[in-house]
């Protein structure tokens, strides 16, 4: 059996690829799949307390709907977001983070 | 789940993480999010959460992966050119991370409580049964030791989190409608 630090050392590390990939990568899609990952990463965590944390003999099924609320929001993230990607694109022809600087003072 | 199968889905997903950070291509890059994605939901399911697998399956690898090849592929981007890679965000990536896993391994160098996961045999699952009434689907399911973890998960999501479910639903509402006002071609656009 896996003990709950492996599940959280697996996650934890996860989550620094994921935040590895936003810092370095400049395509702002795969930032944005990187941004996935990192979720994805927290929701092992909170699965895996939640297996380890017993209520009644039964798994803590308050992790579990935290975890399928963060899905849901992400879904929905991801549908937005990438609509503004596609917003961008079609008004700056770019979808790299170097070339996008209107805000840039 | 046995030790080899949480190492087999760890280097999965491990390994697909970091396929999405390191190639070029961004099709390639989607299809290691899948990757990732699938040794996840074995994770979840080694777990004994087999609802979340199943819709981190259904949901991310499916539908939201889909996604992203559809607008990958819709907006023609071609693979990076090298030069798009600084130096210094490449070298700060990766300081961060080392950073990170340090703090890590110092954290979770002392083992937490809790160690080893809590049976779930058939006769714990028997005693967890009397919390429900006797002629439910979950009273019975759990009498014959089986975990009914559908059942369950729907019968918390309509009772005590009736009001977060509605507020999601209300959530998935407007950001359909937000998509579909974003998408929409602006006309006094110029170019």
């Amino acid at each position: 059996m896996a003990s709950l630090n492996d599940y959280l050392l697996v996650s934890g590390l996860l989550f620094a690829i994921g935040l590895a990939g936003v810092v370095i990568r400049r395509n702002i899609i795969i930032v944005f799949m990187c941004l996935e990952l990192m979720l994805s990463a927290a929701n092992l965590s909170l699965i895996a307390f939640s297996r380890f944390n017993t209520l009644e003999g039964l798994p803590d099924y308050n992790g579990q709907m935290l975890v399928f609320m963060v899905i849901a929001v992400a879904a929905a993230e991801v549908a937005v977001g990438l609509a503004i990607i596609v917003a961008l694109y079609r008004s700056r022809q770019t979808i790299h983070t170097d070339e996008l600087t209107t805000l840039k003072g | 789940m046995p030790q080899y199968l949480f190492w087999f889905f760890a280097t999965i997903m491990l390994i697909g993480g970091l396929a999405v950070v390191s190639f070029k291509n961004p099709v390639a890059s989607a299809i290691s999010v899948v990757t990732c994605f699938l040794g996840l939901a074995g994770l979840f399911i080694g777990l004994s959460a087999f609802f979340v697998g199943i819709i981190q399956i259904l949901v991310y690898a499916g539908a939201v992966m889909v996604l992203f090849l559809f607008i990958i592929m819709l907006l023609d981007i071609r693979a990076e050119k090298a030069r798009n890679l600084s130096w210094l965000a490449t070298a700060g990536g990766v300081g961060l991370v080392a950073f990170f896993t340090i703090q890590l391994v110092g954290v979770l160098g002392e083992p937490l409580p809790n160690q080893q996961a809590p049976p779930l045999d058939p006769e714990t699952m028997a005693a967890a049964a009397e919390n429900f009434r006797e002629d439910t689907r979950i009273a019975q399911s759990l009498g014959e030791g089986g975990l009914p973890d559908v059942h369950l998960i729907g019968h918390k999501l309509f009772t005590e989190y009736n009001l977060p479910l509605q507020i999601l639903g209300v959530l998935l509402l407007v950001a359909t409608v937000g998509v579909v006002v974003l998408s929409k071609r602006q006309p006094e656009r110029e170019s």
